[in-house]
């Protein structure tokens, strides 16, 4: 989080207003990651469509549960060796009175530290789903869940407090990141790449057709991620007693729509056609790419880094056909590269008249420091996530094995892993006589051409 | 008897539906099928990734007919169907052994 306005009187009374607002923001953040797993959910073929959805919904469990015995300590405490925090009083929030106001770097908020917790909790939950996209049709449900859990534990909450908690070492460096491009989106998308390149690829991946099974879905998600993005960013500011929300707010919706278009109109050149999912696509990544920046840049700023971002993402979803790579839902192609773009562009559009006073190489006296530091967050972040991420997959892999089998992924891991079917086509109306597995998405007998 | 089949292209549903009835069917079935034909398939885009997609939506449409209808009733089914365009469908008919009507037990063209 970046430090909020300095109540530097005597002494901070808690804001109704803004406790109102961030208790709001909260639950917008939230929704977020049913959201995703519904944009996640229709982007995969129908006989996974289940496990999808619950990669994502396990961590509303799971990460919740970790964050009230040990993570938010982990994050927020006390500092040390600028790499992690720890406060016992946190623990299980034993210690923690319910008027007790937030506090940190030396600053009072006006908000009380439940509120804080429960909206930096929000955070801690979609960070790993994002993750899950990467992961499609072929992982163990068990081995997820142990993974959400350590990851959680040795990369998000030290990488949380590297960037927003007091000490960290990119707080104090002065690395920019308003809501979360890197602690969220290159986080999960480096531990993404990371996994999938010890787990490898699905079966058939470049020979079958692996069509999303149903576009509404992933409309459906995007939908509800853009309307709490709202909270997402414009909450981390933590109120409203200037108009730094405001800002963050407006820019959020600026730079969604022109990535939106961006990449809309990259697909009508080089593919021919404006598609849904390109649409769907396109606003996710201006909405990563402006959670760090929205804060420190103009509106046309905004439209600079959703249009930069929209189209960067938009070449970089090729990619993995290119190396071979399985990243099966883009997370790398949109989150980590939408992030990076995000993170580092703050280097050059920052105006120095939003959040903070510093300014990116287009404005002020045109220095080229805040890059560096960018630069500095994103590479620190991305190397750790990626190389911890690779290794928590593999030492998974090793011992309790990463993947289903094949028969298992073929037939579909919804039946494998949870026992359930997503639609029921018998079409008879409660279809007591029930055949096997639908089949997947079969009607269509195509091949992959390019990227 | 003879089994009429249509496999044509699902907006002239309608049409045939109507052309039928106008001629005195009675009933019918139609199902949703996919394939193809000299027209091939389409090519769709995913992020990028194209995808040939052989088989098209199609409607299959089976009529039972007395022997000496068919002919006619295939002429009626095939000028309803027809746009002139390529993917325009196929319409065939095969001999049927016996029909029964499952409420009343009739037989033969009784049943239809």
């Amino acid at each position: 989080m970046a430090p909020a306005i300095m109540m530097a009187a005597d002494k901070v009374e808690l804001s109704p207003a803004n406790t109102g607002f961030m208790l709001i923001c909260s639950a917008l953040v939230m929704l977020m990651t049913p959201g995703l797993a519904f944009f996640y959910g229709g982007m995969v073929r129908v006989k996974s469509t289940l496990n999808m959805l619950m990669m994502s919904f396990i961590s509303l469990g799971i990460v919740t549960i970790l964050w009230v015995l040990y993570g938010f300590s982990m994050a927020f405490g006390t500092d040390s060796g600028s790499l992690i925090g720890w406060n016992s009083d946190w623990i299980g929030l034993s210690n923690v009175d319910k008027g007790e106001l937030w506090s940190s770097a030396g600053t009072t908020y006006n908000i009380p530290l439940l509120v804080f917790f429960v909206f930096q909790l929000m955070f801690a939950i979609i960070t790993p789903a994002l993750i899950s996209g990467a992961l499609a049709d072929r992982v163990k449900f068990s081995a997820w869940a142990l993974f959400i859990a350590l990851w959680a534990t040795v990369v998000y909450f030290p990488v949380a407090h590297w960037v927003w908690g007091a000490g960290g070492w990119a707080f104090d460096m002065g690395v920019i990141d308003f809501a979360g491009g890197t602690a969220v989106h290159i986080n999960a998308g480096a531990a993404a790449l990371g996994v999938i390149l010890v787990i490898g690829k699905r079966v058939g991946f470049k020979k079958d057709p692996m069509r999303p099974h149903s576009l509404p879905l992933v409309m459906l998600g995007a939908g509800l991620l853009w309307f709490g993005w709202f909270g997402f960013n414009a909450g981390s500011w933590l109120g409203n007693d200037d108009g730094v929300g405001s800002l963050m707010f407006v820019n959020t919706q600026v730079a969604t729509a022109a990535a939106m278009l961006a990449w809309l109109i990259y697909e009508k050149i080089r593919h021919g056609a404006f598609t849904t999912l390109g649409a769907a696509s396109g606003a996710v990544a201006g909405l990563v790419a402006i959670t760090p920046a929205g804060g420190a840049v103009t509106p046309i700023g905004a439209i600079a880094v959703g249009a930069i971002a929209g189209l960067l993402c938009a070449m970089a979803v090729g990619l993995k056909y290119k190396f071979g790579y399985d990243d099966s839902l883009d997370v790398v192609g949109v989150h980590l590269v939408g992030g990076i773009a995000g993170s580092i562009l703050i280097g050059f559009f920052a105006s120095g008249k939003g959040q903070s006073e510093a300014t990116g190489v287009f404005y002020g006296d045109h220095s080229f420091d805040q890059l560096w530091k960018q630069l500095a967050g994103v590479g620190g972040v991305l190397v750790y996530s990626l190389v911890v991420s690779a290794i928590l997959a593999l030492v998974l892999d090793k011992t309790i094995g990463m993947r289903v089998t094949e028969d298992e992924e073929v037939a579909g891991i919804d039946q494998a892993e949870h026992a359930e079917t997503a639609y029921d086509f018998s079409g008879a109306g409660g279809g007591a006589v029930r055949s096997a597995a639908p089949a997947p998405v079969a009607a269509a007998a195509s091949k992959k051409v390019d990227a | 008897m003879k089994l009429i089949t249509a496999v044509v292209k699902p907006h002239r549903l309608d049409e045939i539906k109507e052309a039928l009835q106008a001629f005195g069917v009675h009933g019918l079935t139609v199902t949703e099928a996919s394939g193809y034909g000299r027209q091939r398939g389409h090519t769709e885009v995913y992020r990028g990734a194209e995808y040939t997609v052989d088989l098209v939506p199609k409607i299959r449409i089976e009529v039972l007919a007395e022997d000496d209808d068919a002919e006619q009733l295939i002429d009626v089914i095939v000028k309803a169907a027809r746009t002139g365009k390529i993917g325009d469908g196929k319409v065939w008919s095969l001999p049927v052994e016996t029909a029964v009507r499952v409420r009343t037990g009739e037989r033969g063209p009784d049943a239809l």
